[in-house]
């Protein structure tokens, strides 16, 4: 069957069509796709686990049980799992077992751009790397096998451009998920000292046989071109930009399998080529082994480490004369994204920044509390760093920054990894203030359930954590909840909290307002005549209201009527 | 047949995905290879957001660098001007006259170019404007721009009037089934 799909849904195609049986994630932009349309079949189990690692962690569980399995997480979301990997590699599994991890070059979502190949070599484990949807539907089906015949995790990488490509799969037949027997097998599982020590040499004789398998596989792939000029080694994405920019013309050395890496392969198609290029999107990954080869190649001289390729790219490099266009004289301004007309960060954020706070900002949609006109983060690291963050800076600076400082975390990031933060702030006594600002979902990556949201990630009813039973429970004493539409409660409970002698928790709830299930409010009109043109209304920075020949106007079709531009303005020109 | 490009750009939450799901769909029934690129993630947020669709016999990249689309469908007057560098010298850029302004704008860091589109046409681009939010008020709902703009390019394509109205079928709710295909015939016939 033919159909168009998105990298992401061809992995998860892939995933159930091999017989997969278990499936835990954490969201994360460009990978959320894989989880979500798993989901979507009843044949196995899925879920959105708290974090990466818990993730990880359910997968191999279910591997050891006897069921194929996977977790699926964005280049970031690998860091916090790669404690059970890089022990997992050494175990080895039951059921077959694939990391599907994606990397975000040019960071279009991401706080940085790390190349998940390093995480393969560095554990020793095969990964794959599809070059369209077709491919990330044959390789996420055929790494159970893989997996089973060389006792090995399997990671399968993505980029964001094939993650969120669509393009023609044919799909096959699916394969009835089995489980394998599960047997005791203490030497193989427990890895304590003694049996490690036994489990390092296989991993190596593992790698060794996995070295052999690329040499000859249906991964990487060697077309040759009309033209023996020059030879290109390439993989992912890149393969597709040098397609389309030489055609069938040159010769190409398709790299599917980046670790490991072949070498015969290498060598053969190196003396076939007059002149030899790698093309590879950030680290010379490729490149390094090719010249631990003793071959002689061109690469990140004339390809950037940094961002992400096109077809462009490649024929600049190449001295191909650019096409003509024309643009406009007039400077086009930038349209960074920002926090939706309505969004509930918006009136804590707005409350941080007039009473000037030091804010150690996180992970999410509330990241962009960051951008003008508010300006009101200070920091922003990895996921959970907020609370732990602001524990660090209170514990150098004491009673100086204690009163001035907050951390901002939301719902989701919160359960991810705040809660140990938050434990070690009760702990160690530093008298932080921690604001959870709780939007009933995780948001920035497209609404999924968490923990906190009383639902599982087929909308069925769930346990539902307790934020303020659980943050007492952590040690925190001081626990309140206020309504981020009320400024002026806004203000009160941070004035009070931050001036009290111990640490505090103030939980800022209200539901994102993209969610279906919210109410809407009519939106709100300026009475022109009303208006005294004082723009106190536009240091919200909402996107629905801008100034009109001098006077303050209203978008009524973004305006969702959250009413806190009206708690600003002194002249009651809003209504 | 050569590859044809078509680029949808407008802003986070004005419903380009579904525009450009709906038009690959009916391109890979046509028999074309096809490949879309999409944004999903931070820049959704509000901010300028671009589609790739690209069509033809053999499409290897997903995306379209500058100088060589063919069709800019474009949800918003601003969004036409940064992306007019992506059209080639013998294409078509069909922009919706709604005017969103950006952060730096609403902040006054920055003005709104209002006459950009007549500097495009001065300079030889095919610039089709028209006001697709007030023929998708008509058809029940300013969300439905999109449906708007999809009708007005549809006879580019050459895909059938009723593939599309069947393709919409096939893809929106029902409830909004009447409303999409009226929005679509107000486009198509503008």
């Amino acid at each position: 069957m033919k159909k168009l799909l998105i990298g992401n849904q061809a992995v998860a195609a892939g995933l159930h069509d091999g017989g997969l049986g278990v499936v835990s994630s954490y969201p994360g932009t460009p990978s959320t796709e894989i989880t979500e349309f798993l989901s979507k079949y009843d044949d196995l189990h899925s879920e959105w686990a708290p974090n990466e690692k818990v993730a990880c962690e359910v997968a191999f569980g279910a591997s050891l049980a006897g069921a194929r399995s996977t977790c699926a997480m964005k280049h970031v979301g690998l860091n916090v799992a790669a404690d059970p990997l890089f022990t997992l590699s050494y175990t080895g599994v039951n059921g077959g077992m694939v990391i599907c991890v994606a990397d975000d070059p040019a960071m279009h979502s991401s706080q940085n751009e790390q190349d998940s190949r390093h995480y393969a070599i560095a554990s020793k484990v095969p990964m794959l790397e599809p070059a369209d949807s077709q491919e990330a539907y044959t390789f996420a089906r055929s790494a159970f096998e893989l997996s089973e015949k060389y006792d090995t995790p399997v990671i399968l990488r993505m980029c964001t451009r094939i993650a969120h490509s669509q393009s023609v799969v044919m799909l096959q037949d699916a394969i009835p998920a089995v489980l394998k027997d599960y047997e005791k097998n203490p030497q193989k599982y427990i890895m304590m000292p003694g049996n490690a020590i036994k489990r390092h040499p296989f991993v190596e004789e593992r790698t060794l046989k996995l070295q052999q398998l690329a040499e000859n596989c249906i991964y990487n792939t060697v077309e040759y071109g009309t033209n023996d000029e020059f030879g290109i080694i390439t993989s992912g994405c890149s393969y597709q930009y040098v397609k389309e920019v030489f055609g069938d013309s040159v010769s190409v050395l398709k790299i599917g399998m980046p670790n490991p890496l072949p070498v015969d392969t290498i060598k053969d198609f190196a003396a076939k080529v007059k002149k030899l290029y790698v093309i590879e999107e950030l680290d010379p990954i490729i490149e390094n082994h090719v010249k631990s080869l003793g071959i002689e190649v061109v690469g990140k001289e004339m390809f950037s480490i940094l961002g992400e390729f096109s077809q462009k790219t490649i024929a600049d490099a190449f001295g191909i004369k650019a096409k003509e266009s024309v643009c406009a004289d007039s400077p086009v301004p930038n349209r960074p994204p920002m926090m939706c007309a309505g969004c509930p960060h918006r009136g804590m954020f707005y409350t941080l920044a007039k009473n000037k706070i030091t804010v150690h900002g996180d992970i999410g949609c509330y990241t962009l509390g960051a951008v003008p006109p508010l300006n009101a983060l200070d920091t922003t690291l990895c996921m959970g760093a907020s609370i732990s963050g602001l524990h660090g800076f209170n514990a150098a600076r004491g009673s100086e920054t204690e009163g001035k400082s907050v951390a901002v975390i939301g719902d989701s990031t919160f359960m991810h990894s705040g809660m140990t933060g938050l434990v070690n702030v009760a702990y160690n006594a530093t008298n932080s203030t921690v604001i959870i600002l709780d939007n009933s979902i995780t948001g920035m990556t497209g609404h999924q359930q968490n923990p906190t949201t009383g639902y599982n990630i087929k909308g069925e009813v769930a346990a539902k954590v307790n934020l303020e039973a659980l943050c007492h429970a952590l040690g925190i004493n001081r626990v309140r909840v206020v309504d981020p539409y009320n400024l002026k409660e806004c203000e009160t409970a941070l004035k009070e909290e931050l001036s009290v002698a111990e640490p505090s928790v103030i939980i800022s709830r209200r539901p994102c307002v993209l969610l279906k299930s919210v109410k809407l409010s009519p939106s709100l009109n300026v009475q022109a005549d009303k208006c005294k043109s004082c723009k106190r209304c536009m240091g919200l920075g909402c996107p629905a209201i801008s100034m009109k020949d001098g006077k303050a106007k209203i978008d009524n079709t973004l305006c969702v009527g959250c009413g806190v531009c009206q708690q600003l303005c002194a002249f009651d020109a809003i209504v | 047949m050569k590859t044809t490009n078509v680029m949808i750009v407008g802003v986070g939450g004005q419903g380009s995905l579904l525009a450009s799901k709906l038009l690959g769909r009916l391109l890979i029934d046509e028999g074309y290879d096809v490949k879309v690129s999409e944004v999903h993630g931070m820049s959704q947020r509000g901010g300028s957001v671009v589609t790739y669709v690209r069509f033809g016999d053999k499409v290897y990249s997903p995306i379209i660098t500058e100088g060589e689309a063919d069709f800019i469908i474009s949800f918003e007057k601003l969004e036409a001007a940064r992306y007019a560098k992506y059209l080639n010298k013998d294409g078509l850029i069909v922009v919706n006259t709604q005017q969103i302004d950006p952060m730096p704008v609403i902040i006054g860091a920055a003005e709104y170019p209002e006459n950009v589109l007549e500097e495009l046409t001065a300079k030889g681009l095919n610039v089709q404007a028209f006001d697709a939010l007030t023929l998708a008020e008509q058809a029940g709902s300013s969300k439905a721009v999109n449906i708007v703009l999809m009708g007005k390019v549809a006879k580019q394509f050459g895909i059938s009037y009723d593939k599309w109205i069947t393709a919409i079928e096939n893809t929106v709710a029902p409830k909004f089934i009447e409303m999409n295909k009226k929005a679509f015939d107000l486009g198509y016939n503008s």
